[in-house]
C-alpha cells in the first residue's frame, strides 16, 4: 500500500470517527471509493430496523430513474439483494434478471454486505457496478470500514431513532393538529408528506366514490399547476390563491397557498405547502364589500336626505337654527344666515349687529338649556337687521333634541318676525280706540235722538191735544153760533109768516135778505162742522146698496130750482148697465150735489153733462160732471180742493159757495175709498170725476 | 092730575130765553097751550104738576141737563108716557145717540125753524097708528145743506 493510499484511508477514517450520521458517512465513503477505484456507480443501502425497509442512504453515478421509487423490504426474501445479505461474502451479479428492481443502471454489479463484527448481522449493502467478478481490494476495505461505521452508528442511532420516531410522531401529530392542510411535495407537486386535512383533499381512500376520486384528481391537478407556476419565481415564500373542491361536499373551497422551497442534501429540493382556507374569509370579504356598498348607498341616501332637509329648511321663510349644547350654531337656513352670518360682508357695523344677534340668541338658548324637562320654550328676542339696523323683534320657539340616552344634543330654534304682529296690534289698538270713540258718539247721538224723539212725542201729543181742542172748539163754536142763528132765523120766519101782524113789501124784502144771509152763515157753520167731524174721525157712515142712476135723478130733482134758473141745460148720460153701489148714499149724494151746483155756478154758456159708467177692469163706478165753463188754470187745479179756496170769491151765489165744498167732497170721497179728479182747460171747461169702488174697502 | 083743556099743552124746556119765547110764541100762534121751564129740575116739577101732552127738551141746560131730566121723566111712571122731543145744537152722532138712550122719542137739530118744530110736534101727537117710524130722520131732513 502506498503512502498516498494510507493517507487517504486515514483521512476517511478520521472523518468517520467524528461523524455520527449514517447518510453523511455513507456518502463520504462512496466518494472515497469512486476516487480510489474505477467504480462508476455505487449505492449504499441500510436496513431500517423498525420497518425492515432497505433505505438508500447514498449513491453516486446512478441516474434518478433508477433510484426513484425504489423500495425494498428485508422481508422480500426471494430478492437476490436480500439473499446476498444472508451470506457474509460479497456477491457478484453478472446479469441480474430485469424483473428485479435494483437502484443501479446496468445489471452487473457487486453486492457487498455491511456488518460490524463477525458475530453481528448484516446491516446494509454496498452495491458497486462492475463487469468482472473480481472485486477491488479497496472496495472490500471500504465495505468493512463502512460496515463497522454503520453498525456503530446504528447502535447509537437506535436510541436516536427512538427519540426521532417519537419526535416524528409528535411532529406528525402537531402537523395533523394544524387545521390547515400541510403538504410536502417535490417540485413537480408529487406528494411526499401530507397531514390528515391535506389527505382529505388530495387522497381518496379505497372505498371512495367516483365523484370523490374525480374531485381528488382535480385537486391534485390544480395544486400541481399552482405549484409549477409559483415555482417559476423561485422566491422563498410564494403566496397565491388556489380554488379547490371539497371532495365530500362538492362545494368550492378557496385557499391561500403558501409554499416555500426547502433544499435537503439527501432528498434534494422539495416544497412545503400550507393551505389556508379563506373561503369564509372571502365570504366575509364579500359580506364586508356588500356592507360597504350598502353603507355607500345609505350614505348617499343620507346625503340626499340632508340635501332635501336643507332645501326644506331653506325654503322656510322663518329663520331656523340648530345649536349644540355649547350654544354654537351647527346648522341654519338661509333666512337665519341673513341674521347670524353674513359671509363676505366686511362692514364693521353689520358685523357688530351680527355679533349682537348671536349674543341675544345664545342668551335665549342658554335659557332653554337651563330649563330642563321642558320640551318647548317660547320667548322673545330683540334682534336687528344686520344690513340696515332696523329693530327686529322676533318670537323664538325652541325645542330640544335628546339622544337615546336622554342627553341634550341640540336645540332647534325657530324665529318668527313679530314686526307685523306688533304693528297689527298697534293698529288694532287704534281701531279699538276709534271704535270706542265712534260708539261713544253713537251713544251721544242716540241720546240726542231719544231726546228729540221724546220732544217730538210730546209735541205730537200736544198737537193731538191742540187738534182735539180745535175740533172741540169748532164743535162748540158751531153750537154757540147756532143758538143765536136759531133765534134770528126763527124770528125772521115768524115775521115773514105774519105772526106779529102783516108786514109791508119793503119790510118783507129786508126780512128776505136777513133770512138768506142767516142761511148762508148756517151753511158755513155746517161745512165747518162737517170738516171737523171728518178730521176727528167722527163722521158717521151709513152703508147701503143703491143704484147710481136713481141717485143722479134725485140730485137733479133736488137742484131743479137752480137748474131752472140757469141758462145752460143739464144733460144726464148713464152709459151701459151699472152694478149697484155699496156705500154711504147720503155722502155720495152730497158730493154729486156739490159738483153739479158748482158746475152750474161757473157755467154761463154751453151745457153741463152729468155722466156715470162702470169700469170693469178696476171695478170702479165713475160719476163725472162736465161743464163748458171758464175752466181752471193748471197751476190752480190742485188748489181748488183746499179749504176756503174759491177762485170766484164772490159769495152768496144762490146756494152754497162757502169755499169748503170741494174740500169736503174730496175728504168724503177718500173716506169712502174713492177719489175725485179734475181735468180742466182755461176757457174750455172742467170735468170733475168721482170714482168709487163697487164694494167699499176698509181703509 | 088731569085737567080738561081744549088745546094740547107743550112744555118748552130751554134756558136761552130768546129761543124759548120764540118757540112759545109760535106754538101759541099755532094753537098750542105752552108752559115753560129753564132747566131740568124745573122741567121735572112742571111735568109732574102740569102733566103736559108733549115736552120740547133742550139738552144743554144748567142745574140739571136735558139727558138727566129725560131719564128721570121716563123712569117715573107718572110721566113716562109723555113724548119728549130733544132739541140739540150738536149734530155730532154721540149727542143724538145719547138722547135716544136717555129716552127721547124724537130729536131736532138747531137751528130749527118754528114751523118745522110745530110740524114735528103735531106728528108725535097724532094717534099711534099713524106714528112715524124714523122721527129722527124726519127731523133731520129739515136741515138744508148746500
Amino acid at each position: 500500500m502506498s503512502g498516498f493510499e494510507t493517507d487517504a484511508k486515514v483521512g476517511l477514517l478520521e472523518f468517520l470517527l467524528t461523524s455520527v450520521d449514517i447518510q453523511e458517512s455513507a456518502r463520504r465513503s462512496i466518494e472515497w471509493l469512486v476516487a480510489h477505484t474505477r467504480t462508476s456507480q455505487a449505492v449504499v443501502l441500510v436496513v431500517e430496523t423498525v420497518s425492515n425497509e432497505m433505505l438508500l442512504v447514498a449513491e453516486h453515478g446512478v441516474p434518478g430513474s433508477a433510484i426513484l421509487d425504489f423500495t425494498l423490504s428485508r422481508q422480500e426474501a426471494s430478492h437476490p439483494l436480500i439473499q446476498s445479505m444472508n451470506g457474509r461474502q460479497p456477491v457478484y451479479f453478472e446479469s441480474l434478471p430485469s424483473h428485479y428492481r435494483i437502484p443501479l443502471e446496468g445489471r452487473s454489479f457487486h453486492a457487498i454486505p455491511l456488518r460490524g463484527d463477525e458475530h453481528e448481522g448484516v446491516q446494509g449493502l454496498l452495491l458497486v457496478s462492475g463487469h468482472t467478478p473480481d472485486l477491488d481490494r479497496e472496495a472490500v476495505w471500504l465495505a468493512r470500514t463502512l460496515g463497522k461505521q454503520v453498525s456503530r452508528l446504528l447502535s447509537r442511532q437506535l436510541l436516536a431513532e427512538t427519540r426521532f420516531g417519537q419526535e416524528r410522531m409528535l411532529l406528525y401529530s402537531i402537523i395533523n393538529a394544524v387545521t390547515d392542510p400541510i403538504l410536502l411535495t417535490d417540485t413537480e407537486g408529487k406528494l411526499i408528506i401530507a397531514n390528515s386535512h391535506a389527505e382529505k383533499l388530495f387522497a381518496a381512500p379505497e372505498e371512495a366514490s367516483e365523484g370523490w376520486r374525480r374531485a381528488v384528481a382535480l385537486n391534485n391537478m390544480l395544486f400541481s399547476a399552482a405549484l409549477s407556476t409559483s415555482a417559476v419565481g423561485m422566491s422563498e415564500l410564494s403566496r397565491r390563491e388556489l380554488l379547490l373542491v371539497d371532495p365530500l361536499e362538492g362545494s368550492d373551497l378557496l385557499f391561500e397557498l403558501l409554499s416555500s422551497r426547502a433544499k435537503d442534501e439527501r432528498q434534494g429540493t422539495y416544497v412545503v405547502s400550507i393551505l389556508r382556507n379563506v373561503t369564509d374569509l372571502a365570504r366575509a370579504k364579500e359580506e364586508i364589500e356588500e356592507s360597504y356598498r350598502t353603507l355607500r348607498v345609505a350614505q348617499a341616501e343620507v346625503r340626499d336626505e340632508r340635501h332635501r332637509l336643507d332645501l326644506i329648511i331653506d325654503s322656510v321663510a322663518d329663520p331656523i337654527l340648530v345649536t349644540d349644547q355649547e350654544g354654537d350654531i351647527v346648522l341654519m337656513n338661509t333666512p337665519a344666515e341673513r341674521l347670524f352670518n353674513l359671509p363676505g360682508i366686511e362692514d364693521e357695523v353689520a358685523l357688530r349687529r351680527v355679533r349682537g344677534n348671536g349674543a341675544n340668541l345664545t342668551s335665549f338658548v342658554s335659557n332653554v338649556l337651563t330649563r330642563s324637562g321642558e320640551q318647548r320654550y317660547r320667548g322673545e328676542i330683540q334682534l336687528a337687521d344686520p344690513v340696515n339696523g332696523r329693530p327686529l323683534p322676533v318670537e323664538a320657539v325652541a325645542g330640544t333634541i335628546l339622544s337615546e340616552q336622554g342627553e341634550l344634543m341640540w336645540v332647534v330654534t325657530i324665529l318668527h318676525d313679530q314686526t307685523e304682529a306688533i304693528e297689527k296690534a298697534r293698529l288694532y289698538e287704534q281701531l279699538k280706540d276709534a271704535s270706542q270713540e265712534l260708539e261713544r258718539k253713537v251713544q251721544e247721538a242716540t241720546g240726542e235722538l231719544a231726546q228729540q224723539n221724546e220732544l217730538l212725542r210730546r209735541q205730537h201729543i200736544a198737537l193731538e191735544q191742540a187738534s182735539a181742542l180745535k175740533s172741540q172748539f169748532l164743535a162748540n163754536m158751531s153750537h154757540e153760533f147756532r143758538t143765536p142763528l136759531n133765534a134770528i132765523l126763527g124770528y125772521t120766519h115768524m115775521l115773514l109768516n105774519n105772526v106779529s101782524g102783516a108786514v109791508t113789501d119793503p119790510q118783507r124784502k129786508s126780512l128776505g135778505r136777513i133770512d138768506s144771509n142767516a142761511r148762508h152763515l148756517l151753511a158755513l157753520i155746517n161745512d165747518i162742522l162737517d170738516i171737523t167731524r171728518i178730521e176727528a174721525g167722527r163722521m158717521p157712515l151709513n152703508i147701503t146698496r143703491f143704484g147710481v142712476p136713481e141717485l143722479v135723478t134725485e140730485v137733479m130733482a133736488e137742484l131743479e130750482p137752480i137748474i131752472r134758473r140757469s141758462t145752460v141745460p143739464v144733460v144726464p148720460r148713464v152709459r151701459g148697465r151699472l152694478p149697484a153701489l155699496r156705500s154711504d148714499r147720503q155722502k155720495i149724494k152730497q158730493i154729486v150735489l156739490n159738483l153739479l151746483s158748482n158746475a152750474l155756478k161757473f157755467t154761463t154758456a154751453g151745457s153741463v153733462t152729468i155722466s156715470a159708467w162702470y169700469d170693469h177692469r178696476s171695478e170702479y163706478i165713475a160719476i163725472a160732471v162736465h161743464d163748458t165753463g171758464v175752466g181752471i188754470a193748471p197751476e190752480d187745479q190742485a188748489r181748488v180742493f183746499e179749504d176756503f179756496r174759491q177762485l170766484d170769491s164772490s159769495p152768496a151765489r144762490g146756494y152754497g159757495g162757502t169755499g169748503l165744498g170741494l174740500s169736503i167732497c174730496r175728504r168724503l170721497a177718500n173716506m169712502l175709498g174713492g177719489s175725485i179728479e179734475l181735468q180742466s182747460e182755461v176757457g174750455a171747461g172742467s170735468t170733475f170725476t168721482l170714482r168709487l169702488p163697487v164694494k167699499r174697502r176698509r181703509r | 092730575m088731569a085737567t080738561t083743556r081744549t088745546q094740547p099743552l107743550v112744555l118748552v124746556v130751554e134756558d136761552y130765553s130768546d129761543a124759548r119765547e120764540m118757540y112759545a110764541a109760535y106754538l101759541q100762534f099755532s094753537g098750542f097751550e105752552v108752559a115753560e121751564a129753564t132747566n131740568g129740575l124745573e122741567a121735572l116739577e112742571k111735568a109732574q104738576s102740569m102733566a103736559p101732552d108733549i115736552i120740547l127738551m133742550d139738552l144743554a141746560l144748567p142745574t140739571m141737563d136735558g139727558w138727566e131730566a129725560t131719564r128721570r121723566l121716563k123712569a117715573d111712571e107718572r110721566t113716562a108716557h109723555i113724548p119728549i122731543v130733544a132739541l140739540t145744537g150738536h149734530a155730532l152722532p154721540g149727542h143724538s145717540e145719547g138722547a135716544r138712550q136717555a129716552g127721547c122719542d124724537a130729536f131736532v137739530t138747531k137751528p130749527c125753524l118754528p114751523d118745522v118744530l110745530v110740524a114735528e110736534i103735531k106728528r108725535l101727537l097724532e094717534p099711534k097708528s099713524r106714528g112715524g117710524d124714523d122721527t129722527g130722520r124726519a127731523a133731520r131732513t129739515s136741515t138744508k145743506r148746500s
